[in-house]
């Protein structure tokens, strides 16, 4: 589960966002809203442990965020954090179930082809498997970055703007997804967009 | 997936990028291999061949083509002496000269030339018969290493020389005395290895019988009555000979080669008689001047090639980082430390390196095998291409230096990769 506290960041040009608390419980989704500049994504990468907050404190699984630095908290991101972003990123040379597989050995976790294999049947890409990255269409990009995001049973899985690029049968095809994946390992599922149609669908939402 | 398969997949996934990195590698690493190779290869003919000669006396002309022909059976001879003028030199009771071999040479067998000398010759060069012995009278020849295994010759085997340095072919002139083999030396590494040696008087015996334009039948006699005449036909015989014979040059060592007499001993047969005597370590060592010129010329190539193999390789991985920016962001969120990433850039560019390197060995080898075969056919050198100098396994060390100090900025650049910035492009 994932909560944050008293959150600020103060920007390079040093103007000062202050965050309101949040919390999120393992098996909870909750959209995070507001409009562009409004300092969401900012909020997104203070949670992930990309930036550090100039006040406050993130705990993710019972693990201050903040304390960890370097390497341990690359690990622990790769263990705990699962993310979700606007456009799915892969390593462009290798293919779909190794770049999940490294999804696992950098998470610290041991390759395991079988979950691998389930993971991409249940999104409905198991056919891709051996495809190279760019031989998939967006909304199936979108299904494997889900996968990879769950593959290692994070606590906390972000995702950023993860619909906005799709159109609405894969929209909310993907909040589906996401949810249900998100409902099958416990973890709490944090969404920050300003896409109108998941707004209606989910009812713990935080304005920013 | 560790680090460094993801690397090699990265390099493979744009294939023709790192094909150019890595040949460019491999030729800066062949060229450089090549060079020491040659340079090895040639110093130690140079030395195995020096068999502790002082000095080399024959007919005027170029003291380095007397040196080259008399020493290392390259190139033509200058002429012939008469041995009336280089008689003191085998005067046991000479002051500066401790001992003296003749060298008759311009006569060859299928190419390998044919030394008329004394048997002092096989112990001067270090040879060593495997089986037979040393020949005795004319028209014995003991034969190099390689005459016989190429020519499949034993003891007992008989021969016919043909005039000229050349292998001539079905061109060849064929002298008409008849070699019989009776000792083969075992290999040396030196010229000893591609020459056939036989008596002084063999080639004046072949010459008059040729010249005399005698029947086959006239040749055999002369051939008997030199067996008659001649049945220990070694220095002390040669003595004996008629002053107005000729040889072509004589190899000479000094009692004492720092004397001051043996200083200037060449300068005076120079200048006051019509032999020319040319000191080998000095001719050889402007050899070596000429080469080594040339081989800062290529030096400066190569350095100019290494420069820009190690910038291709710089930008390739430079470039690909622009392209590859997301990826390393996403290898941060999915866990991957600032390390690995620093880790993967070096890995490719060492990879490139030793890829480089195995083929730059390779292709240094092969250009090796390719002048081998020239250089033996020319020179009556063999060339040892797949032997590996330990310098070889150093170039390693320094392919692997490069790749890093190639990679490191770059891989720098990978490890500084801000995730948040990259991945995430709205505010």
């Amino acid at each position: 589960m994932l909560q944050a506290q008293d959150l600020s960041y103060t920007y390079p040009n040093g103007e000062t966002l202050r965050f309101p608390d949040l919390t999120c419980a393992a098996g909870e989704t909750r959209l995070l809203l507001g409009k562009s500049g409004s300092g969401k994504t900012t909020l997104l990468q203070l949670l992930a442990g990309l930036r550090s907050p100039a006040t406050g404190s993130v705990e993710i699984d019972g693990t201050a965020v903040n304390t960890l630095t370097g390497s341990a908290l690359d690990r622990f991101r790769g263990a705990k954090v699962g993310m979700v972003f606007q456009t799915a990123h892969f390593i462009r040379s290798v293919s779909i179930r190794d770049n999940l597989r490294l999804a696992q050995s950098l998470g610290g976790k041991p390759v395991d082809d079988r979950r691998i294999e389930e993971l991409l049947t249940d999104l409905d890409v198991a056919h891709k498997t051996h495809a190279f990255p760019a031989k998939l269409s967006v909304g199936q990009q979108q299904r494997v970055a889900i996968a990879r995001a769950v593959i290692n049973q994070p606590a906390v899985i972000l995702a950023d703007e993860p619909t906005s690029a799709l159109d609405d049968d894969n929209a909310l095809q993907v909040l589906t997804l996401l949810q249900s994946q998100a409902a099958a390992v416990n973890a709490a599922l944090l969404i920050v967009t300003h896409d109108n149609r998941l707004t209606s669908a989910i009812a713990n939402q935080t304005t920013l | 997936m560790n680090i460094l398969s993801l690397a090699f997949r990265n390099l493979w996934y744009k294939p023709l990028t790192a094909l150019l990195s890595v040949l460019l590698f491999a030729l800066s690493i062949g060229l450089i291999a090549l060079l020491l190779n040659l340079r090895a290869q040639a110093d130690d003919q140079f030395d195995n061949n020096l068999a502790g000669i002082n000095l080399v006396v024959g007919a005027k002309g170029s003291p380095l083509e007397l040196v080259l022909n008399s020493m290392y059976h390259v190139g033509y001879p200058n002429g012939n002496i008469p041995l009336g003028k280089v008689k003191a030199f085998f005067n046991p009771q000479h002051p500066i000269v401790e001992a003296a071999v003749p060298l008759s040479l311009g006569d060859s067998y299928l190419g390998y030339r044919i030394v008329g000398t004394t048997a002092d010759l096989i112990d001067w060069y270090g040879g060593v018969l495997v089986e037979g012995k040393a020949f005795a009278k004319d028209f014995e020849a003991v034969v190099g290493e390689e005459v016989a295994r190429k020519n499949g010759l034993r003891i007992g085997s008989t021969f016919r020389s043909s005039h000229g340095i050349i292998d001539e072919g079905a061109d060849r002139v064929e002298h008409d005395g008849e070699f019989v083999v009776t000792g083969v030396l075992a290999a040396s590494g030196t010229v000893l290895d591609q020459i056939v040696l036989t008596t002084n008087q063999t080639y004046w015996h072949s010459h008059e019988a040729h010249d005399a334009e005698g029947g086959h039948a006239g040749h055999d006699h002369d051939h008997a009555a030199h067996d008659h005449d001649h049945d220990h036909a070694e220095v002390t015989t040669l003595m004996e000979e008629d002053p107005e014979k000729e040889i072509t040059s004589i190899l000479v060592r000094y009692k004492n080669p720092s004397s001051f007499q043996a200083l200037s001993f060449p300068r005076n047969i120079n200048e006051n008689t019509d032999l020319l005597a040319a000191n080998p370590a000095y001719e050889i060592s402007e050899v070596r001047r000429q080469f080594d010129t040339g081989q800062r010329l290529l030096g400066v190539l190569v350095v100019a090639i290494t420069i820009v193999s190690a910038l291709s390789i710089f930008i390739s991985l430079f470039t690909s980082l622009r392209e590859r920016r997301y990826e390393l962001a996403l290898l941060r969120v999915l866990g991957a430390g600032r390390p690995r990433l620093f880790a993967l850039i070096v890995a490719e560019g060492l990879i490139v390196a030793v890829i480089g390197y195995g083929l730059g060995i390779l292709l240094a080898h092969a250009i090796l095998t390719l002048l081998a075969a020239d250089i033996s056919g020319e020179f009556r050198y063999s060339l040892d291409a797949w032997r590996f100098l330990p310098e070889e396994f150093w170039l390693l060390a320094g392919a692997v230096l490069l790749g890093l100090v190639a990679a490191i900025i770059p891989a720098i650049q990978a490890a500084r990769t801000d995730i948040g910035e990259t991945l995430t492009g709205e505010g």
